[in-house]
């Protein structure tokens, strides 16, 4: 899983139909700091995660399984909503 | 799998039911001469490590999974699953 923040949010009125009522997020994967790293990519949500809000998310097949017993064709998906980070006894809230 | 080093924890209230109460942890994965092998990552922990302590990572989901003691069909991809004692190569392997 990974860590990100979320930066927008996509709306597709076309799509397969098991997409359908999937919120879809533009996520910006963050280092554990907080720093962005790496390119920004579209993940579906079950958490109800909203803009600026620092996330985790899980990738490949296991980002259809909070859609269970629909299989949403989706390869990375929001998981948790991060209150807080804890690096080596620094804590930093988010 | 993948050594890695556990180098702090995340707490999130808002996340999947299958990821509760289990920590949260932030992993670095390291090579085997110990330098950073690419980013940290998120992963749940089945053996109450803690920062600083050098351990083991799965990153498929099924072994996750059943690590943690979640049923197959959880949003998890990747867990700690032992501590690292030690490790010995072979002469000239590094």
């Amino acid at each position: 899983m990974f860590l990100g923040r979320v930066v927008g949010s996509v709306w597709a009125t076309v799509k397969d139909p098991q997409l359908a009522g999937l919120r879809m997020l533009v996520v910006q994967p963050v280092t554990p700091s907080l720093e962005d790293a790496g390119q920004r990519l579209v993940c579906t949500d079950c958490t109800g995660a909203g803009a600026g809000e620092i996330v985790y998310w899980v990738r490949s097949r296991e980002a259809s399984f909070p859609f269970l017993p629909q299989e949403p064709p989706t390869d990375a998906t929001v998981v948790g909503i991060v209150d807080s980070v804890h690096l080596r006894g620094e804590g930093r809230a988010c | 799998m993948l050594i890695a080093r556990v180098v702090g924890d995340l707490t999130a209230t808002q996340k999947h039911p299958s990821h509760e109460g289990r920590k949260i942890l932030v992993v670095q994965p390291l090579n085997l001469d110990g330098t950073n092998r690419g980013g940290a990552l998120v992963a749940l922990d089945s053996v109450d490590a803690g920062v600083g302590d050098r351990v083991l990572l799965v990153t498929d989901g099924f072994a996750a999974m059943t690590a943690v003691g979640r049923p197959p069909g959880s949003p998890i991809d990747m867990a700690v699953i032992a501590f690292i004692d030690r490790i010995e190569l072979l002469p000239g392997v590094s």
